[in-house]
């Protein structure tokens, strides 16, 4: 429900190119009407009052991944969080946590692409390919479908408490990636690859609780994945030690 | 100045593939203004066509089936021996990308699962749940970064570099930094997608700009059939965000205030699988007429999904369910989604030939941002996702076999003058001016989404080109509020919005030139097709005026003769 015509929005701003400025919230008031998104409001301050105001944005239908950020306290896409669902009149906006800020709403997710490409987020095969599909039954697909459905929007990134403390952690997009290949019935990575994955900053370090799940915009759960990969790489640990060669 | 000895611009499947097909082989740079999954392709979501023959309905068909419906669907305007080479390919590359790990949905025999699409004779669309562009871009991503492709995110295109004849690479503004790079390479790919932003009602992602079309334009390449820009039927109201016609697909109807499935009046065999111009001018006839419904964002037709009963709704289309809850806050299983038509996709675009090759020397594109032509008048759902995937890999193998590709030099001084005139143009862009970007682009694109659209007649053409010439004066008092240039999204939207109002110039003179209509063109004064005078495309170069100079270019016939389209 709108709570009143026109709400404040506060938005925390700051440009690492000007670090001697430190972080301080802009407030502007926004008339707001039913179905009014945060995108919207975003993107009406910047067109008509305030150009310099920075966050990305592109698909603007939740799909992307653009644009991920923390509204009154909760991490999500702006795109889809329309300004009626929030309890009070004044919204407060800042950038996804546990990563630098580049400028304003805008945060530099470096460390989290090394992470997505660290894991090899590929299929791997070793037989040859057939001349048509590699066939997939309804079931083999239906296994992976939540981990597909990832749009890399680092909203998990942000809300996970592990990687606050411990930023060299995978993190759980980058491990829902690789769940989403190793239990993909035609990937045939060898059971080795999972060893990447297999120390503290792994997926050993997940705390399971469960805050990426919570902030999923897709309803991933990449905890999931990361249980799934702790059962393979267990799996994988026992046939090395009998010796036994890869199933 | 970096330099690669191919330059590819375009994180989109496109320029994916492009780059996959290259880089094993030769030194390729990939820029692109976002991070290549939020590329306009990861939100294509009913499918990509390929006559595999899986699904029971489809044991028969064949790639020269799908040419044929991919021809008429173009009111006869595509060039067929494109088309054929695109059907051709189909196959194959859908093969590929399920063997590079694609997940697409699978029939119940583990193959790779097809449903019906528009315009089509046979269910031939091939499909993963309503996120097809998503797993096709990831798929393709996911390649690029296996294979190791040098990538520059958030590189933002600002010029390209055309001088006697040659390509010479491009100027960029690397976002993050604020710094003006030249890219010097022999080789430049476009992959830069289409300009749905243009239109004001527009199922594109805010970043389809075009900048790369109205680029290439000003820098010397010209462009092709750009009066043909393709309205999809089912765009929810409001937002315009797509409603895939896979909801179709899946037997959806289209009902309007009589409670009448009205294109049992239009097209009786068909009926909701017409294609895309016929069904958006039938529900804005329905809407002109007074049959739609009324609601505070406006009038719209209802897509009635609900006889297809929950368990299929959440099962193929359960994208389309969530959006449809998030936005309008309808939720298909028990009610019907508001919907109307809304720009979706350009049909014209820099005019290459059947190799992706423009006329200029070095300067290659494909996917939306060209046109080749294999959609002519009117593109077929599910054909463009194809026209991507199979032109990227057809530039790559076109540029590999090219004998210069290594030894081509650019000219480095032509490039730094082009850096140049770039920076005096961001200087310019941001000393106090009294029109405020995003405004003069809300009224282009208002304007044009009133006057170019469904329906068309010369008195609103000529209204239009007007308009469009005075705001192109008044851009040049576009200031922007700050000179910083990292992050500066103001100002890389002002930069943009030149290149829009030269690809709005050409969308415009073309539509007021073409004196028939065709495909998605419908002139009210001039409601029949002409082939006699009008089976050709046009060509727009920019003149030394400034506007357009619009020529012409035989279409190519093969095999089907044109004949009327009936549905
Ligand atoms: C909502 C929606 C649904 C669709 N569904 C389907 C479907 O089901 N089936 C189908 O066949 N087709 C569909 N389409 C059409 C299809 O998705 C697009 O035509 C296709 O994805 C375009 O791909 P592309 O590679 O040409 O461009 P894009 O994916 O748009 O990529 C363009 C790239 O160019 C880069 N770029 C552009 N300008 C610059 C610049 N100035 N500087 C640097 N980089 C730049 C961008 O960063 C981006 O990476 C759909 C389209 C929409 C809008």
């Amino acid at each position: 429900m709108i709570k009143a015509s026109a709400y404040t929005f506060k938005i925390l701003r700051y440009d690492a190119a000007e670090p001697g400025n430190a972080p301080r919230f802009a407030t502007y008031r926004i008339n707001v009407i039913p179905g009014l998104t945060v995108l919207t409001v975003l993107l009406r301050i910047r067109e008509e009052l305030d150009g310099t105001l920075a966050f990305r944005s592109s698909c603007r239908s939740a799909v992307c991944g653009s644009c991920g950020m923390v509204m009154n306290g909760e991490i999500g896409l702006a795109c889809r969080t329309q300004v009626a669902t929030f309890e009070s009149d004044t919204i407060i906006l800042e950038p996804l946590p546990n990563l630098e800020v580049i400028r304003d709403l805008v945060v530099d997710l470096t460390p989290f692409w090394q992470m997505y490409e660290k894991i090899q987020p590929y299929l791997i095969r070793q037989s040859p390919v057939p001349d048509k599909e590699i066939p997939q039954s309804e079931a083999e697909r239906q296994r992976i479908d939540q981990f597909v459905n990832c749009i890399l929007c680092a909203c998990c990134y942000g809300a996970c408490p592990v990687l606050a403390r411990e930023p060299g952690y995978v993190g759980p997009a980058a491990a829902a990636k690789l769940a989403r290949f190793v239990l993909d019935s035609r990937d045939e990575r060898p059971g080795a690859a999972l060893e990447t994955v297999d120390d503290e900053k792994g997926v050993w370090a997940c705390d399971t609780v469960f805050r990426c799940i919570d902030a999923c915009p897709k309803e991933v759960r990449p905890t999931d994945g990361i249980v799934d990969l702790r059962k393979a790489i267990l799996k994988h640990r026992f046939h090395k030690l009998l010796g036994k060669s890869e199933p | 100045m970096i330099k690669h000895d191919i330059l590819i611009v375009g994180g989109g499947l496109t320029g994916l593939r492009a780059a996959v097909g290259l880089c094993d082989r030769f030194d390729v740079g990939l820029v692109s203004k976002v991070y290549p999954t939020r590329s306009h392709s990861i939100a294509a979501q009913g499918g990509i066509n390929a006559p595999l023959a899986n699904n029971p309905d489809s044991r028969d068909d064949t790639w020269e089936k799908h040419t044929f419906d991919t021809v008429k669907g173009s009111d006869y305007l595509a060039d067929q021996d494109a088309a054929e080479l695109m059907c051709r390919e189909a196959a194959p590359i859908v093969y590929e990308m399920e063997h590079w790990g694609c997940p697409f949905s699978r029939f119940a025999d583990g193959t790779i699962a097809q449903r019906p699409f528009g315009g089509a004779g046979y269910p031939r669309t091939c499909y993963s749940a309503d996120i097809t562009g998503h797993v096709l871009l990831n798929t393709l991503y996911e390649r690029a970064v296996a294979k190791g492709v040098k990538i520059y995110p958030e590189w933002f295109v600002t010029a390209l570099s055309i001088e006697a004849g040659q390509c010479h690479g491009v100027v960029v503004l690397d976002m993050r930094t604020g710094e003006l790079i030249p890219v010097a390479a022999g080789t430049t790919f476009f992959g830069t997608g289409g300009y749905g932003r243009v239109f004001q009602h527009s199922t594109n992602a805010l970043i389809n700009t075009g900048s790369g079309i109205g680029m290439a334009y000003a820098a010397g390449a010209p462009l092709k059939d750009m009066e043909f820009v393709q309205f999809h039927p089912t765009c929810l109201i409001g937002t315009s965000i797509l409603m895939t016609e896979g909801c179709r697909g899946e037997g959806g109807y289209l009902v309007n205030n009589q409670g009448e499935r009205f294109m049992q009046r239009y097209a009786p065999t068909a009926m909701e699988l017409a294609p895309r111009d016929i069904v958006s001018r039938c529900i804005q006839t329905e809407i002109n007429e007074g049959r739609g419904f009324e609601h505070p964002l406006g009038t719209y037709i209802q897509l009635d999904l609900r006889h297809l009963g929950a368990q299929k709704i959440q099962e193929r289309l359960c994208g389309i369910r969530q959006i449809s809850i998030d936005f309008v806050g309808v939720d298909p299983v028990d009610e019907p989604i508001p919907i109307r038509p809304a720009q979706h996709y350009s049909m014209g675009g820099i005019d290459v030939d059947i190799r992706c090759a423009s006329e200029v020397r070095g300067f290659y594109t494909g996917g939306e941002c060209s046109c080749v032509s294999v959609h002519g008048a009117n593109r077929l759902g599910g054909n463009s996702l194809l026209d991507t995937i199979v032109f990227g890999k057809v530039a790559s193998r076109t540029i590999g076999e090219d004998p210069e590709v290594r030894t081509r030099r650019p000219d480095e001084r032509a490039l730094l003058k082009l850096k140049e005139e770039v920076e005096r143009t961001l200087r310019k862009l941001a000393s106090p001016g009294s029109e405020r970007p995003a405004l003069l682009q809300a009224e282009l694109s208002a304007m044009m989404s009133e006057k170019v659209g469904i329906f068309r007649t010369r008195e609103e053409l000529t209204q239009a080109l007007q308009k469009v010439i005075e705001f192109k004066e008044r851009y040049r008092s576009v200031g922007v509020t700050s000179a910083a240039r990292h992050m500066n999204y103001e100002l890389t939207g002002a930069v943009e919005l030149g290149y829009m109002l030269e690809v709005a110039h050409t969308i415009v003179l073309g539509a007021i030139l073409r004196e028939e209509s065709r495909g998605s063109h419908f002139r009210l004064d001039f409601n029949t097709r002409n082939d006699a005078d009008w089976l050709k495309h046009t060509i727009a170069r920019m003149g030394s005026d400034g506007s357009p100079a619009i020529s012409f270019k035989e279409v190519t016939i093969t095999r089907y003769e044109p004949k009327e389209r009936k549905y």
